[in-house]
């Protein structure tokens, strides 16, 4: 098996500003640490929705752009 | 002679299959507070209701949501894609949106301009093609210009929102000419979003046939929207009535509603 070198520090980006993460964590893990409700709050890792369903078992990568949105008052 | 339900409950309308008997939506941006909003919300009486996508306030700072001052049971959630200035802006969003609320529905914009808030009407068009293929039920809003209202439903938009003046103006319908033939071309749910300032702009679009309207700024931001609310839901009944109703045609000149005959001499 080839070596995959994983740091053991990820750096991201969350909602345009940089975060560190350890290697291993999921996007479950994340909403967890953020202390963030998951049934109202969306996740999309590097331009991809990740559905509810995938959160604890999508892995965080080094350089992974998230974005977390939720629903705001806004009418048009 | 039969007796006819004139009532909004026996004047319903149906978009992407689902039934509505309001005909106002509304929007939950600019309130003076939740509360005001929640009232509000209540007596306009709409059952479809627009919120926005953001990102999550990340400082910790946690407080109640625009999902708290709605009542789920009686509200069909619309999301927007306001603030978006391209179809993949958009896209996403409409993408995350689905995730957040899981309901197909959006009210797809793209802006073109921020001074106008008026739409791209062609990046528009891109975005709910790609959004159609995913199984959206998208309602654009778009130009009041009768072209892209056709394309948009050609393409299987569920509805089509032409705007009746720019976002948060208050000028009502400045084109109902355009508006009247949008309707008689159209194929699906004729909105007019965005525009009306007061009651009598409601009152005119539907007048004028449209199925329903959609507005925020004109009740939120009244100095007593609660009131303003309750005069919307008012105007957009009474408007919707007359269109059924069927106007008289406009005349230059007078045609008496007494006798012209049997005056003294």
């Amino acid at each position: 098996m080839p070596q995959t070198t994983t740091p053991a520090i990820l750096h991201l980006t969350l909602n345009g500003e940089p975060r560190t993460a350890s290697a291993g964590e999921t996007v479950a893990d994340l909403l967890r640490a953020l202390n963030l409700p998951r049934e109202t709050v969306a996740v999309e890792r590097n331009r991809d929705v990740v559905r509810r369903a995938d959160h604890a078992t999508t892995a965080l990568a080094d350089g992974d752009v998230i974005e977390l949105v939720q629903f705001v008052g806004g009418g048009a | 002679m039969t007796t006819q339900d004139w009532t909004p409950q026996g004047d319903t309308w149906t978009l992407a299959g689902r039934t509505f008997s309001s005909r106002l939506l509304v929007g939950t941006g600019k309130y003076p507070s939740l509360e005001m909003q929640r009232e509000a919300i209540l007596q306009s009486g709409a059952e479809i209701v627009t919120v926005a996508v953001r990102r999550v306030d990340l400082s910790g700072k946690t407080g109640p949501t625009v999902l708290d001052a709605l009542d789920r049971q009686r509200h069909t959630l619309l999301p927007n894609t306001a603030g978006c200035y391209s179809a993949d802006e958009a896209v996403r969003t409409a993408r995350l949106a689905r995730e957040v609320g899981m309901g197909d529905l959006v009210k797809l914009e793209v802006i073109g301009d921020p001074m106008t808030l008026f739409p791209d009407n062609q990046a528009t068009l891109a975005a709910a093609k790609i959004l159609v293929a995913e199984g959206f039920s998208v309602l654009p809003y778009c130009s009041d210009d009768p072209i892209i209202c056709l394309k948009l439903a050609e393409i299987g938009c569920v509805a089509v929102m032409p705007l009746g003046a720019p976002i948060g103006s208050g000028l009502g319908i400045r084109n109902p000419y355009n508006l009247k033939i949008i309707l008689e071309q159209a194929t699906v749910p004729v909105l007019v979003d965005a525009g009306v300032g007061t009651a009598s702009d409601a009152a005119i679009a539907l007048e004028l046939g449209c199925s329903a309207v959609l507005m925020n700024t004109a009740i939120a931001s009244a100095q007593q929207p609660v009131a303003m609310a309750i005069a919307m839901r008012q105007a957009v009944e009474a408007g919707r009535l007359a269109f059924r109703a069927g106007r008289i045609e406009k005349r230059l000149y007078a045609n008496a509603s007494s006798p012209i005959t049997g005056l003294i001499g």
